[in-house]
């Protein structure tokens, strides 16, 4: 039978189900904002272009680039908090340029009052995503008080941290060992970096890796978190969770946890999240944050199987042919679960499975 | 098992980092047959290498297309891919550097012209020194901008310095030190990361090997 519901949005209805079941609830956001939010946190911004145009009083606005500003801005700084699951189409220029794109994301949110087990639950919630789309997926953690807790430490130039972070990131060790050097990094702080910017791999060991290493006392709370985090997932159940250091984010807007979901076959993240406790704050708001996005376009390809055919029958008939023998024909394939295209004998714009006649036999 | 798929530079480096892979166990014998494929497997090894343009590696690398690869320095700079950037292999070592005529003496007094095929390292080299310059950017023959006054000084990759020399020209700064880095998918990395470990850590060892000599 033919699937005609695109494998994005029955992807989609699966996500809804589950954030729904888990009590968060529908948020609705308009497809513009005005401009100036975006303009405020362009940095946030998975690209720095903005596609803007004037409103009827002049005012200028932005096709959304991004749903977790516009939630953050839109919500009520009260003492409630709240958890929101979204479906939405943003306007961004994907990685490697190319003009304007509308991509559809989907992705949850909590505002407000998050503890552990609040943590615990987003993260069982973005390993349930994953697994949504593939049973091989990698769901990958790290924390940025590990490395902003040593870093803190170091006695290196304010100028030398953004050369440490490039090449940690990057698990360039050879670069980072070299950066440490010229900056009067100690050999000790530099042997401490460089392991933490290899350390990856299955959740439980590399935690039980990252609590063996000398840690200052920041980080080491940090890789507590982690540890209690990775706990947690394991009582929600199978996970298939690991920790990689090296994935760091923008100290302004992030702090705390990170993460992002991989799945085979993919060649990038299809889901990344963290706390946003920073965003918040940045933006006047009390409490803390955490949230994720499912990038349903970077699915597309590995959801979709290119269709071998348009239609499953065409159904020629000539101009004397007997309506009711038409109709009865295309009501028979389509109890059958095909496809059926009619068309009048002649030359025809589709690829289709087999041809028949309304008396059910094959037509060349 | 899952082939790994390893981008090669063509060309003389290419064929160097090959001879690192095989001697660390990564062997492929029909990849140096004179014939015009681009893709060569060895199964029992476990891997397929493949050709590629040596600025392209870097994309193969970042799309998933090869799980990992090996590309200059000044590539990565250039266009900074999404990608881990695992090992220095210590080959294809040059320079990138300023160049002009060897007396040039920039006073700050005009907008600098400068003549490169790196705009993107060039601009955040001489953003971190405020100063303001005017980028010409050219596909080849560098050396020739500042010599018929298109430009004022060039970036460039400086391997001996000859070029530059028989041109009447010299290096008057370094940018960065360049060599051959091993670079790996991100998105790859989690699933055959293990793999891509033991290869490094081999190849490290072949060079180690070969720096001990």
């Amino acid at each position: 039978m033919t699937d005609t519901i695109p494998p994005t949005e029955r992807l989609a209805a699966r996500l809804r189900e589950l954030y729904q079941r888990y009590g968060f609830k529908q948020y609705r956001v308009s497809k513009f904002e005005e401009y100036d939010l975006y303009a405020r946190n362009k940095r946030f911004l998975a690209s720095p272009h903005i596609l803007t145009f004037s409103d009827t009083n002049g005012r200028l606005m932005a096709l959304k680039p991004d749903i977790t500003l516009s939630i953050i801005n839109n919500t009520r700084d009260d003492d409630r908090t709240r958890k929101v699951w979204y479906t939405e189409n943003v306007y961004r220029v994907p990685r490697g340029g190319g003009g304007f794109q509308e991509i559809m994301q989907a992705g949850l949110e909590m505002l407000g009052t998050v503890d552990l087990y609040a943590m615990g639950e987003v993260l069982m919630l973005a390993a349930r995503s994953l697994e949504a789309v593939s049973p091989r997926y990698v769901l990958e953690l790290s924390h940025m008080g590990v490395l902003t807790g040593v870093l803190d430490c170091l006695a290196a130039p304010a100028g030398a941290a953004e050369a440490i972070l490039a090449a940690f990131e990057a698990k360039n060790a050879h670069d980072l060992a070299s950066v440490c050097a010229g900056a009067g990094v100690d050999g000790a702080d530099a042997a401490l970096l460089e392991r933490l910017c290899r350390l990856s791999g299955p959740a439980r060991p590399a935690v039980e890796e990252l609590l063996s290493l000398p840690l200052p006392p920041a980080a080491r709370q940090a890789a507590a978190e982690l540890d209690q985090l990775t706990g947690l997932l394991e009582l929600f159940g199978p996970c298939n969770a690991s920790v990689d250091l090296s994935l760091i984010n923008d100290t302004d807007y992030y702090n705390g946890l990170l993460f992002r979901g991989y799945v085979d076959g993919v060649a990038a993240p299809v889901l990344t999240g963290g706390r946003y406790d920073s965003l918040i704050h940045r933006m006047g708001k009390r409490g803390g944050a955490i949230g994720f996005a499912v990038y349903l376009n970077e699915l597309e390809r590995f959801l979709t199987q290119p269709a071998d055919r348009d239609v499953d029958t065409l159904l020629v008939y000539e101009p004397g042919d007997d309506p009711a023998a038409v109709i009865a024909a295309v009501q028979a394939e389509v109890a059958q679960g095909r496809t059926v295209r009619t068309q009048l004998a002649g030359r025809t714009a589709v690829t289709y499975g087999r041809c028949i006649r309304p008396d059910g036999r094959e037509a060349t | 098992m899952e082939m790994l798929n390893i981008a090669l530079p063509k060309g003389r480096l290419g064929e160097k980092v090959y001879d690192l892979f095989r001697a660390a166990g990564y062997d492929c014998p029909a990849l140096l047959e004179p014939n015009r494929k681009l893709i060569f497997e060895n199964e029992a090894a476990g891997v397929r290498y493949f050709w590629a343009k040596p600025s392209d590696v870097a994309i193969y690398v970042e799309r998933g297309s090869a799980d990992i690869g090996v590309a200059g320095k000044d590539i990565l700079m250039e266009y900074t891919p999404d990608v881990y950037e695992l090992l220095d292999l210590g080959l294809g070592k040059c320079r990138m550097c300023v160049a002009g005529f060897a007396g040039f003496r920039d006073d700050g007094a005009r907008t600098l012209r400068v003549a490169t095929k790196f705009p993107n390292i060039t601009r955040d080299y001489y953003a971190a020194q405020s100063r303001p310059i005017d980028i010409i950017r050219l596909n080849g023959s560098i050396e020739l901008a500042p010599i018929v006054g298109l430009s004022d000084v060039i970036v460039d990759i400086v391997e001996t310095g000859k070029t530059l020399l028989e041109n009447g020209l010299a290096p008057l700064a370094e940018v960065a030190p360049i060599s051959a880095r091993l670079i790996a998918n991100k998105a790859r990395f989690k699933f055959v990361g293990g793999r891509i470990d033991t290869l490094c850590r081999r190849v490290a060892a072949i060079r180690e090997q070969e720096h001990g000599k």
